[in-house]
């Protein structure tokens, strides 16, 4: 069993490095702040997940994992709605670009 | 070559690199962005040292409420900045270099000149863990075996908070700090005051409360709930309270002042400043800390808010 739950946390954390590593390719090569917001919340919805998923077999208990699931949602909440504030700034300043 | 060597080689090449470039890059805005970033992976650092109460300080200090402090006074300083370009001179550039360098040469050495094994009270520290009833080694140091640097930590937080008021100027002083803050009450900063404090507040609590058997305590607590204050001042929900306000003085003093109290009790009571009666050991150690908790959190957040700048009306 300890393979099958090793394997699950490669592969989780694996697809969370790729969505991570692709929300920071686009950090640096999109041309203004509002298609850069887009690939930061790439690397915080679904990479973040996929490493907390990948970290669920590896916790000691029920309560770990809730912690562990709890933060994603922390992250999930406070990520979307930073980057509708700097969004909105963005549009208002006219520095959307 | 484990692949978590590799890692910690990485991580020690992106602090270092991140410290040179927040050095050599010329706007402070953009230094400070780099400091903040600097703070958090220092706090992975500590992390893999095994130093998880430091790394939670770290990360909720140095990473987060210090890096707005700097947010803030990087923001004051953009309108002098533009008038002050010249460089210093090459001799100034060189000597910091220097001092520098001789700084880093000279703890360096120190650190070599340790004899092997190096000194150290930690084995002492665990064999007497069971004295205060606590299971973590850094709250028994903090709170009991080396109690009196706490409490006069303490005292510091409440100079400073009297030297950023003592910047308030004549017409607002015993006011309240910082702008009154306007946001969108249908809006997602609002939203987000409204959503997160009763989460943030039992998360801060629950750091406390875990900091007797693991790695949290009062400090990192502390910081999470005056995120949670700060976020309902800047959500336009609160307004900072006036400095002269009776009970926000009480709570600042309300730490530092139980943390005193039972100090003299021990010289009273029992063999010397500080000492804990062992039966009640636990308990007053937590008394302390809720008190500590509450100070806290309101030392930082009026610390980010800043001089009053208003009168209380």
């Amino acid at each position: 069993m300890s393979v099958v739950r090793d394997i699950i946390t490669v592969a989780g954390v694996s697809a969370g490095v790729f969505f991570f590593f692709a929300g920071t390719v686009g950090l640096l090569r999109f041309p203004d702040t509002l298609t850069r917001l887009h690939a930061l919340s790439k690397a915080d919805n679904l990479g973040l997940g996929f490493v907390v998923l990948g970290l669920l077999p590896q916790t000691g208990g029920l309560r770990d994992g809730l912690k562990l699931i709890s933060i994603w949602m922390f992250v999930l909440l406070a990520g979307a709605s930073v980057s509708q504030l700097i969004a909105r700034t963005a549009r208002q300043s006219g520095s959307g670009k | 070559m484990s692949i978590a060597t590799v890692f910690e080689i990485a991580l020690a090449a992106v602090v270092l690199g991140l410290a040179i470039w927040t050095i050599a890059v010329p706007d402070t805005y953009s230094a400070t962005v780099g400091f903040i970033a600097y703070g958090l992976l220092v706090a992975l650092i500590w992390v893999r040292l095994d130093a998880v109460d430091v790394a939670l300080t770290e990360a909720a200090i140095g990473g987060g409420l210090g890096g707005v402090v700097l947010l803030g006074a990087a923001a004051r300083l953009r309108d002098t900045e533009a008038m002050t370009t010249e460089a210093p001179s090459l001799i100034v550039r060189l000597s910091a270099a220097i001092l520098s360098a001789s700084i880093a040469a000279a703890l360096a050495v120190a650190i070599l000149l340790l004899p092997d094994p190096a000194p150290t009270l930690a084995p002492e520290v665990v064999s007497n863990s069971g004295a205060t009833g606590m299971a973590n080694p850094v709250t028994n140091v903090l709170m009991a075996f080396r109690g009196m640097d706490t409490m006069l930590e303490k005292v510091v937080l409440l100079l400073a908070i009297v030297g950023v008021w003592s910047l308030a100027s004549d017409q607002a002083w015993g006011g309240r700090p910082g702008l009154r803050h306007q946001a969108d009450p249908n809006g997602v900063l609002a939203f987000l005051a409204r959503l997160l404090p009763p989460a943030g507040i039992v998360v801060g609590i629950y750091i406390l409360w875990t900091g007797a058997d693991h790695p949290g305590g009062a400090f990192q607590g502390g910081a999470v709930l005056a995120s949670m204050w700060l976020l309902v001042i800047m959500a336009g929900l609160a307004d900072t309270p006036p400095v002269r306000s009776r009970w926000l003085r009480l709570i600042l003093v309300s730490g530092p002042g139980l943390f005193l109290v039972v100090g003299l009790g021990g010289l009273c009571f029992g063999p010397a400043f500080l000492a804990y009666p062992v039966a009640f050991a636990k308990p007053l150690i937590l008394g302390i800390e809720v008190a500590m908790l509450l100070t806290i959190a309101t030392t930082l957040g009026l610390l980010l808010a800043g001089a009053p700048e208003r009168s209380a009306e």
